[in-house]
């Protein structure tokens, strides 16, 4: 049966996204003191970033070309992506490879909506988006100490650049969480993902050049997420391949992702069998 | 005394189950290291004139983030915490009560055997990884400086296990231990010099730490093996470190009892 009246896809996912965001909101209202003490704890380990970086240049005057304020904002534009990244999916990604243990997933692939687009919106990390503020206001926080401001242009780069490192973050972990599909006991790979957000607060001047930088500009660009939008953000920006670079590697990402999504899909024979 | 040898038998069966995840989970963690190191690396590399940051040459810098890459291995706890709190939440500790086997005891040899195995495994990862790193790689100076770092990796094993030990405790207090041992672990982290060496610290901070016993979990091994601290102030590091686990256990007992007068399990 047809259902009646069915509403065009572009009125229907907004719709079906709000009242997610409705549920998501009413489950973290549940647990409020939960809330508020999964916030101190980013606080704390943000806090802890930023005193490394510190107790380095209590030793150092530069770092690879880098000085202090411009690697504090450096650790802000990647706890910032982060953030955001944590706000939007990385529950959610989390969860994929339980959906496909209890056998969840088959009810999500019988739901009339896009199942890509259900598992990975499903639940907002509130609490993110205000350590994504934070860290945002350690971003302006430095840019105010290092006496710069930032063209219209150049705000408008670093949001592009920031998503950008968002769709590279979202698609490499869902490409991750979709071996689950083969192993089903994925949790350890996109844990283990977690590991590579760590490299992206290094300045990319302290790579030198070889394998290891190759493969985390071009493979897995865990150098380029922070360190292209923070260098737009100060105008240190070596070329503006660099942009093309991110915006072409988030694309090719995501496209990688959604091929394996598809193949995984068509090899999966549900929880049962 | 047989019994326990049983329990660290099933907790080596148990945990080989899991040797590829271990051996991921290891690999894995050396990328934020290698990232790390870079860093110290350049920082070195633009230091004019002096070859040392905070008192230490870049060899003994980097010898430092891995030998303690080599005590996190054979002490860190990995589920020990997680689990603990999910036994007191689900009322599985009933049967603890019951039985004449003891709860700490049963947990150290789940801890120990989980240890073993995950040391074995990592080891291959982080051996090829040192290796790689030779030229800048600080063997110990004699045989008995490995025997006393050795030693001091073993009592730091036993305080983290009580840190985590008791930390899970206060599932009998709480509904979810989850975000306080995160907490705990934020300031372990950087306490225990895990993020980097705590003498490289304002004085100050560094002497307030010393009075903590997060210094004893990764900075003593470490000094011991580098041999920054000898003589007599590494005995009396030797004593603190003892006093620590001592007042560890203590306070794993303490809790446990207090807890256990609190406990009504769950559909009993």
């Amino acid at each position: 049966m047809t259902p009646r009246n069915p509403l065009p896809a572009w009125r229907r996912y907004p719709l079906l996204y709000a009242s997610l965001w409705r549920n998501s909101v009413v489950r973290e209202m549940q647990f409020k003191t939960n809330f508020l003490l999964w916030i101190v704890v980013e606080l704390l380990w943000f806090g802890l970033q930023l005193a490394f970086m510190s107790v380095v240049y209590a030793h150092t005057e530069s770092i690879a070309g880098w000085t202090r304020w411009q690697v504090v904002l450096l650790v802000g534009c990647s706890h910032f992506v982060q953030q955001v990244f944590t706000a939007f999916f990385f529950t959610n990604l989390t969860e994929i490879s339980e959906h496909i243990r209890t056998g969840r997933m088959d009810f999500f692939l019988l739901l009339p909506v896009n199942t890509r687009f259900l598992i990975s919106f499903r639940k907002v990390d509130l609490g993110a988006f205000i350590n994504a503020a934070t860290a945002a206001g350690v971003i302006v926080f430095a840019l105010r100490r290092l006496g710069q401001v930032p063209s219209f242009a150049e705000s408008l780069g670093f949001a592009a650049m920031c998503f950008a490192g968002l769709v590279i973050h979202y698609s490499l972990m869902f490409l991750f969480a979709t071996v689950a599909f083969w192993t089903v006991r994925a949790q350890g790979i996109v844990w283990g993902y977690y590991n590579l957000f760590n490299i992206a607060r290094v300045p990319d001047g302290a790579f030198p050049p070889g394998m290891f930088r190759r493969v985390f500009t071009y493979v897995l660009p865990m150098i380029l997420v922070a360190n292209v939008p923070a260098r737009v953000l100060l105008g240190t920006l070596r070329s503006p391949w660099e942009l093309l670079l991110l915006a072409g590697i988030a694309g090719a990402c995501f496209v990688v992702s959604e091929l394996a999504w598809r193949l995984s899909l068509r090899h999966y024979a549900g929880a049962s069998s | 005394m047989g019994k326990y040898l049983h329990v660290l038998n099933i907790g080596i069966q148990n945990t080989l189950v899991y040797r590829t995840n271990f051996l991921f989970r290891a690999a894995a963690g050396l990328i934020p290291l290698t990232g790390t190191l870079y860093l110290w690396k350049s920082v070195y590399a633009g230091q004019s004139g002096s070859e040392m940051v905070g008192g230490y040459t870049l060899i003994q810098m980097i010898s430092y983030y891995l030998v303690v890459t080599l005590v996190d291995a054979c002490t860190a706890v990995a589920e020990d915490d997680w689990q603990i709190a999910a036994d007191i939440k689900d009322g599985n500790i009933s049967q603890f009560l019951l039985k004449p086997i003891d709860y700490l005891a049963y947990r150290l040899c789940l801890y120990a055997s989980g240890r073993a195995i995950y040391t074995t495994v990592a080891l291959v990862p982080v051996a090829l990884f040192i290796f790689s790193l030779r030229n800048y790689f600080a063997m110990p100076s004699d045989a008995a400086t490995l025997g006393l770092f050795l030693v001091s990796t073993l009592l730091a094993g036993l305080l983290q296990f009580f840190i985590a030990y008791v930390m899970a405790l206060l599932a009998f207090w709480v509904l979810d231990v989850s975000t306080f041992i995160f907490i705990q672990f934020a300031f372990e982290y950087i306490a225990s010099g895990h993020l980097f060496p705590i003498d490289i610290l304002p004085r100050w901070l560094a002497l307030a730490v010393q009075f903590t016993p997060y210094p004893y979990l990764l900075h003593f091994p470490v000094s011991v093996y580098l041999g920054r601290i000898t003589g007599p102030r590494m005995w009396q590091g030797f004593a603190v470190q003892a006093a620590w686990v001592l007042l560890g256990y203590g306070l794993a007992r303490f809790v446990w009892a207090r807890g256990v007068r609190r406990y009504s399990a769950v559909g009993g």
